[in-house]
């Protein structure tokens, strides 16, 4: 079964990214494929390779970054989400790329399911 | 209530946009109604509801000069060009604020949630934010 | 078709998540608590009867993982409410048509 993603909260202030993360595993390991995960709202910030926590702390963009390159699973965050916060393609973790909506429309076409994780 | 048609073979999937959140204090009433004008550039059929402290969104004569902040009950209007008809409020929402279908900006079909129930249970992807 | 599954992530003693979601969702749906949403499975706190009093209309489920964070344990849930991992959360969005989550 396919599987959509919509993330709408940025890293370590909500649990959503969290939550979606161990979601998104869990999904990989029950044998299921992941369409794409798509970053909205504050959530484009999970895509910034910036981020550096603490280094006992998990390191969201990192894990959002292995997870998507091992699996070749799509991290899209959202153009119009972004470029209000000042994401742009040259923080790009590795794995995120930018683009539309239209693209979260899409996940919703194409994958069974879409999860929506949020505030 | 609404009966959808089935028929279309343009209509892929039902896609319910859920906005429980009031307007201005938080980002997400304006960026959802971004998702629901390009959302409805494509093919399917979409309704948009408004719950809770969403239907505030709704509310006329929002005056935003002195906030800074861009006006977007405007947009709403919008809606209907974009070919986006189905447009719900829950009734027992509106009561709870004291408001009815005339303090909105926009003609919107209101449902009692057991009405709404039904609609949403039909959908086949329910985005909120 | 099956029924919906309604994720709640909220305190009930914060948002109205639980509240609307009870309202809208259709009897025979069922309802996954997570994050700080498992707070509305405890049996002795003050809003136990709305998840207490619904259990013939729908199936309850709480992320286990979220409980144990918050220092819950299971023996303190509301009775009836099924406990799952996140494989069994998968599981829960793959079994129902639909997931729609009370943001």
């Amino acid at each position: 079964m396919k599987f959509g993603i919509l993330i709408n909260e940025g890293p370590f202030t909500h649990q959503a990214s969290d939550s979606a993360y161990r979601f998104a595993e869990a999904v990989l390991a029950r044998g299921h494929e992941i369409y794409r995960v798509f970053f909205y709202h504050d959530g484009v910030y999970n895509s910034n390779r910036l981020s550096q926590p603490q280094t006992d702390d998990r390191n969201l963009v990192a894990l959002w970054s292995k997870l998507g390159t091992e699996h070749g699973i799509d991290l899209v965050v959202c153009v119009g989400a972004a470029l209000r916060r000042g994401v742009k393609d040259e923080v790009l973790a590795e794995g995120f790329r930018i683009s539309g909506l239209g693209q979260l429309v899409e996940a919703g076409i194409q994958a069974d399911r879409l999860v929506v994780f949020g505030d | 209530m609404e009966e959808y048609d089935e028929s279309g073979p343009e209509v892929v999937k039902r896609f319910m946009y859920v906005n429980r959140r009031a307007p201005y204090g938080t980002i997400y009433a304006l960026e959802c109604l971004e998702v629901v004008l390009v959302a409805a550039a494509f093919d399917q059929d979409i309704s948009v509801v408004f719950m809770d402290d969403g239907v505030y969104q709704l509310k006329k004569n929002q005056d935003t000069t002195g906030i800074g902040m861009k006006n977007f009950s405007k947009t709403f209007g919008a809606l209907e060009d974009y070919g986006v008809e189905k447009i719900y409020v829950e009734k027992e929402s509106l009561d709870a604020r004291g408001l009815s279908a005339g303090d909105l900006v926009i003609p919107v079909e209101v449902l009692a949630a057991v009405d709404l129930s039904e609609i949403m249970a039909r959908q086949d992807v329910v985005i909120s934010s | 078709m099956s029924p919906m599954l309604h994720l709640i992530n909220k305190s009930p003693f914060e948002r109205t998540a639980l509240d609307s979601c009870l309202r809208l969702a259709k009897p025979g749906s069922s309802i996954l608590l997570i994050e700080d949403g498992v707070y509305a499975a405890l049996g002795k706190a003050a809003h136990a009867g709305k998840i207490a009093g619904r259990m013939e209309d729908f199936s309850f489920y709480v992320l286990g993982p979220d409980v144990a964070a918050r220092g819950l344990s299971d023996a303190a849930l509301i009775e009836g409410i099924a406990v799952v991992d996140y494989a069994g959360f998968v599981d829960l969005v793959a079994e129902h048509h639909v997931t729609q989550s009370w943001l």
